[in-house]
C-alpha cells in the first residue's frame, strides 16, 4: 500500500515539473549573467519588474568580482546556460565568438545610436554590443588648481601639463598637495596603467596603421610618448617611485579625494566615489585628456570605449533568445529599464537614454561636441588581456622602482604582445 | 518476547543473525557516499582524461582531436620551467618545514612552561585561507624591502623565499601536531631503557626518537611533498607568476609559477588552450601521484615496529 502511495506521489511531482517545464517553453526565459557586482541590486529589482509586467521569468545572476571568466565557464556548460553575457573585448570575442548571435537589424539594435562601441565578427556579425560607455583621462580637482594659480584653460597639450604640473611640484611643500596621485603598480591600481594609459601609444599606432581587428604583432612607435607621460606621473606624486610596488588603487583615490593630489588618472565610474564617499563638489570636478605628447593632441577628446559588452547565447533554446531579445529591447527602451541604466550607467547609446548628472560624462560630450577626436578604448584588442598586463606592469616596477631600463618596458609591449597574441591563438 | 540484555561480545558480533540484518542494511550506508563519490570524482575525472584529448571552450562542446593537447603542452616552456621551480621549491620546502616542524615539536615535549599555549599560537596559521595569506604576506614583504629600495616581485629569488617563509609560517604548526602526537606516543619504557644504558641525549633522539617516529615522519613528508605540488592560492596571491622572463624565442616564462598556476592561466589564456590546460592536469595528476606512491613506499620501509 505504503509503496503504491509513494509511487502515485512520484509520478505527481514530476508531472508537475513537466508541466512546469512546458508553461517555460512556450514565453522561454531570460538567464543574465552580470559582470558588475555593484548594479547586482538594481537589476534583481528590474527582473522582478520585468517578470511582473510580462510573465517571462528573468534569472540574474552575478559572479563575483574578478570572475566572471570562471563563472562564465561553469555555467555555459550546463543545459541551462545563461541566454545574455557579458563578452567585452578581444579576447572574450576569442574564446565566446562561436556563442555569439549575431545581432544585426534585431529590434534591440535598431535602438541603438552607435555602432562604434560594438564588437564585430570577420564578416561584419554584430557579436556583442556595448550597452554603455565610459571616458578616462585626468580627474581634476578645479579647486586645487586654482590654487596653484591655474585654470583649466591652461592645459591644452603635454607641453603646458607638464609645465604646470612642476611647477606644482616645485611649490608642493608650500601649497600642501602634490601634482598627481601616487601610480600604485599594486593590482588593485596598475590596470589603470597597463590598461587604460597604454591605450594611449596603442590608439596612436592603430589609427596611423588603421587597425580595426585584434592584430597579431605591434610596433610600438608611440611608446616613447607613453614614456613622457609615465614619468611625468611618477615623479610629480604624492610618493616616491621606489614606492609605487605596494601603492593600491584605494589610496590613489583617497589622496585625490582628501585634496592631496590634484590630477587623478582614472574613469567616469568613479564619479560616484567621490561625490559620495569623499563628498567632493560636483563643480570641482572635471576630466581632461591624457596629453603625452603626440602632435595634434591638443584636439583630442577623452578615451571613451567600454568593455560592457553584451552577447546572445546563440545555442540556447530558440524561445529562449527570443524572450532574451525582448527582455533587451525592453531595458534600453522602457521607463524602468532607462531610469535604472542612467543611474547604474551614465549615458547608454540608445534612442530613449534618460540623462546622467556625472559630471565627467558632461566634459566627455562637451568634448566631442567641440568637434575633438575620440581617443577610443585601443586597448581591448590586447591578446591575453591579464597575462600581457602583468608582464609590463612588471617591466614598469622594474624602470620606477628598481632602476631598469624603459628598455625592458618596450620589451614587455612589443614582444610580449606578440607572445600573448601566439599563446592565445594556439 | 523475553528481552534479555546481554553484552555483545565478539562471538556475538560475529554471529550470522548479528551480521545478517547489517549487511542487508549495507547498501543504505555505502550507496549515498558511494554515488557521491561517482559523482564528484570518478566522472570528472574520467571526462577531465577524456577533455584532454579534446579542443574545447565548455565541456559541452568538446571535439576530439588525439594527443595534440599532450604535444603542445610538452612544447611549452612555461610548463617545464613551473615544473623544475615546483620541484624545487617541494625539496627545499619539505626539508625546512618537516626540520623545523620537529624542532618545535620536540621543545614542546620538553617539560616547558606554556607548552600548550605555545602549541595553540603555532597551530593556529593553519587556519588561515590561502589567499588572504598571499596579500597579507605580500604587504609584509613589501614594507621590509622598501626599506633596502626593493620590492617582493623584483627578483624571481625574493618570491621563491617570500614564498618558502609563507608556507613555512602555515605549515609547521600543523606538522608540529602529528610530531608532537608521535613523540607522545614513544613508550616510556624505551626512554628509560635508553637512560639507564647511559645513552646521551642526542644518542636517545636518534636512536630512539626518530626510529619510533617514523609514522609520523611518512605522513609529513607525504603531507609537505603533496601541498608543495599542488599549491596555487598562496602562489597565486603572493606574486602571480611575477616576474617575467623574456626566452629567446619570444615565448615569456612567469618565473615564480609553478604547476596549479600554470595549469589555471593555460585554461583561461583562449579558446584553443583550454584542451592543452586539461592535458597539462593530467600529467600533472600523474606526476603528483607517481611522486606520492614512491615517497609512501621509501618512509615506509623505514618504519619500525613498537
Amino acid at each position: 500500500m505504503k509503496k503504491k502511495i509513494a509511487l502515485l506521489l512520484t509520478m505527481a511531482m514530476s508531472l508537475s515539473l513537466l508541466a512546469g517545464c512546458g508553461g517555460k517553453e512556450d514565453k522561454g526565459s531570460v538567464y543574465y549573467l552580470n559582470f558588475k557586482p555593484e548594479a547586482d541590486a538594481a537589476w534583481q529589482e528590474l527582473a522582478k519588474t520585468y517578470t511582473e509586467q510580462t510573465g517571462v521569468e528573468v534569472k540574474v545572476v552575478t559572479a563575483a568580482s574578478g570572475t566572471y571568466t570562471e563563472t562564465l565557464t561553469a555555467e555555459m556548460g550546463k543545459s541551462s546556460a545563461p541566454t545574455l553575457f557579458q563578452c567585452g573585448n578581444a579576447q572574450g570575442l576569442e574564446t565566446w565568438g562561436d556563442y555569439c548571435l549575431d545581432l544585426r537589424n534585431t529590434p534591440f539594435y535598431n535602438e541603438m545610436t552607435t555602432d562604434e562601441f560594438n564588437l564585430k565578427g570577420e564578416n561584419g556579425e554584430v557579436l556583442a554590443v556595448g550597452y554603455c560607455y565610459e571616458a578616462f583621462g585626468l580627474i581634476t580637482n578645479t579647486e586645487l588648481l586654482a590654487k596653484a594659480g591655474y585654470t583649466l584653460a591652461d592645459i591644452t597639450d603635454f607641453a603646458s601639463l607638464k609645465a604646470v604640473v612642476e611647477d606644482i611640484t616645485a611649490r608642493s611643500a608650500e601649497l600642501g598637495f602634490s601634482a598627481f596621485t601616487s601610480a600604485g603598480l599594486d593590482g588593485s591600481s596598475s590596470w589603470r596603467f597597463s590598461g587604460h594609459l597604454a591605450n594611449m601609444p596603442l590608439y596612436y599606432e592603430f589609427r596611423d596603421d588603421n587597425v580595426t581587428s585584434q592584430p597579431a604583432t605591434i610596433t610600438g612607435a608611440y611608446l616613447d610618448y607613453y614614456k613622457n607621460i609615465w614619468d611625468l606621473y611618477i615623479n610629480n606624486a604624492t610618493c616616491a617611485p621606489s614606492e609605487l610596488a605596494a601603492k593600491t588603487g584605494d589610496e590613489a583615490e583617497a589622496e585625490f579625494g582628501n585634496g592631496q593630489a590634484v590630477f587623478y588618472q582614472n574613469g567616469t565610474w568613479e564619479y560616484t566615489n567621490l561625490t559620495t564617499t569623499f563628498g567632493m563638489n560636483p563643480d570641482n570636478l572635471a576630466m581632461i585628456p591624457i596629453y603625452c605628447g603626440v602632435d595634434g593632441e591638443a584636439a583630442s577628446a577623452l578615451c571613451c570605449g567600454t568593455e560592457n559588452c553584451w552577447a546572445v547565447n546563440k545555442k540556447a533554446s530558440e524561445a529562449d533568445v527570443q524572450a532574451t531579445l525582448d527582455f533587451m529591447k525592453w531595458v534600453v527602451s522602457s521607463d524602468e529599464g532607462t531610469t535604472m541604466m542612467a543611474e547604474q550607467f551614465g549615458p547608454i547609446p540608445f534612442n530613449s537614454a534618460k540623462e546622467s548628472e556625472n559630471v565627467f560624462f558632461t566634459d566627455a560630450n562637451q568634448y566631442i561636441a567641440d568637434g575633438n577626436y575620440v581617443v577610443t578604448w585601443a586597448f581591448n584588442h590586447t591578446p591575453n588581456v591579464d597575462a600581457w598586463r602583468a608582464t609590463v606592469v612588471s617591466a614598469l616596477l622594474q624602470y620606477s622602482a628598481n632602476g631598469g631600463s624603459w628598455d625592458d618596458v618596450e620589451t614587455a609591449f612589443v614582444k610580449g604582445w606578440e607572445s600573448q597574441y601566439a599563446a592565445e591563438h594556439n | 518476547m523475553k528481552k534479555t540484555k546481554k553484552k555483545p561480545d565478539a562471538a556475538a558480533l560475529n554471529s550470522v543473525l548479528v551480521r545478517r540484518p547489517i549487511q542487508r542494511m549495507a547498501p543504505i550506508f555505502v550507496l549515498p557516499t558511494f554515488f557521491a563519490f561517482i559523482i564528484g570524482f570518478l566522472y570528472p575525472f574520467v571526462k577531465g582524461i577524456y577533455l584532454s584529448f579534446c579542443t574545447f571552450t565548455t565541456p559541452r562542446d568538446a571535439e576530439f582531436i588525439g594527443f595534440g593537447n599532450y604535444i603542445k603542452a610538452f612544447q611549452d616552456a612555461s610548463f617545464l620551467h613551473a615544473f623544475w621551480y615546483t620541484a624545487l621549491f617541494a625539496i627545499v620546502s619539505i626539508v625546512t618545514i618537516n626540520v623545523l616542524a620537529f624542532f618545535i615539536a620536540y621543545i614542546l615535549t620538553q617539560e616547558i612552561f606554556g607548552a600548550n599555549l605555545f602549541r595553540t599560537v603555532f597551530f593556529m596559521p593553519n587556519l588561515i585561507g590561502g589567499i588572504v595569506l598571499g596579500y597579507i604576506w605580500s604587504m609584509i614583504f613589501d614594507g621590509i624591502l622598501r626599506y633596502y629600495d626593493t620590492y617582493l616581485l623584483a627578483k624571481t629569488s625574493y618570491g621563491f623565499w617570500g614564498l618558502l617563509i609563507l608556507m613555512c609560517w602555515q605549515q609547521i604548526g600543523y606538522m608540529m601536531i602529528i610530531y608532537i602526537a608521535g613523540i607522545q606516543g614513544i613508550p616510556e619504557d624505551m626512554l628509560e631503557a635508553a637512560k639507564i644504558d647511559g645513552a646521551t641525549k642526542w644518542q636517545t633522539l636518534w636512536k630512539v626518537t626518530i626510529p619510533n617516529l617514523m609514522p609520523s615522519i611518512t605522513i609529513c613528508v607525504f603531507l609537505t611533498l603533496t601541498n608543495s605540488f599542488k599549491l596555487f592560492d598562496q602562489n597565486l596571491a603572493l606574486t602571480g607568476g611575477m616576474p617575467v622572463a623574456f626566452q629567446p624565442d619570444g615565448t615569456i616564462i612567469n618565473t615564480t609559477e609553478m604547476l596549479a598556476l600554470n595549469i589555471y592561466k593555460t585554461f583561461y589564456t583562449g579558446a584553443g588552450t583550454r584542451g592543452i590546460a586539461q592535458a597539462k592536469t593530467v600529467l600533472f595528476f600523474i606526476l603528483v601521484a607517481i611522486l606520492a606512491l614512491a615517497q609512501l613506499r621509501a618512509t615506509r620501509s623505514k618504519e619500525v615496529q613498537q
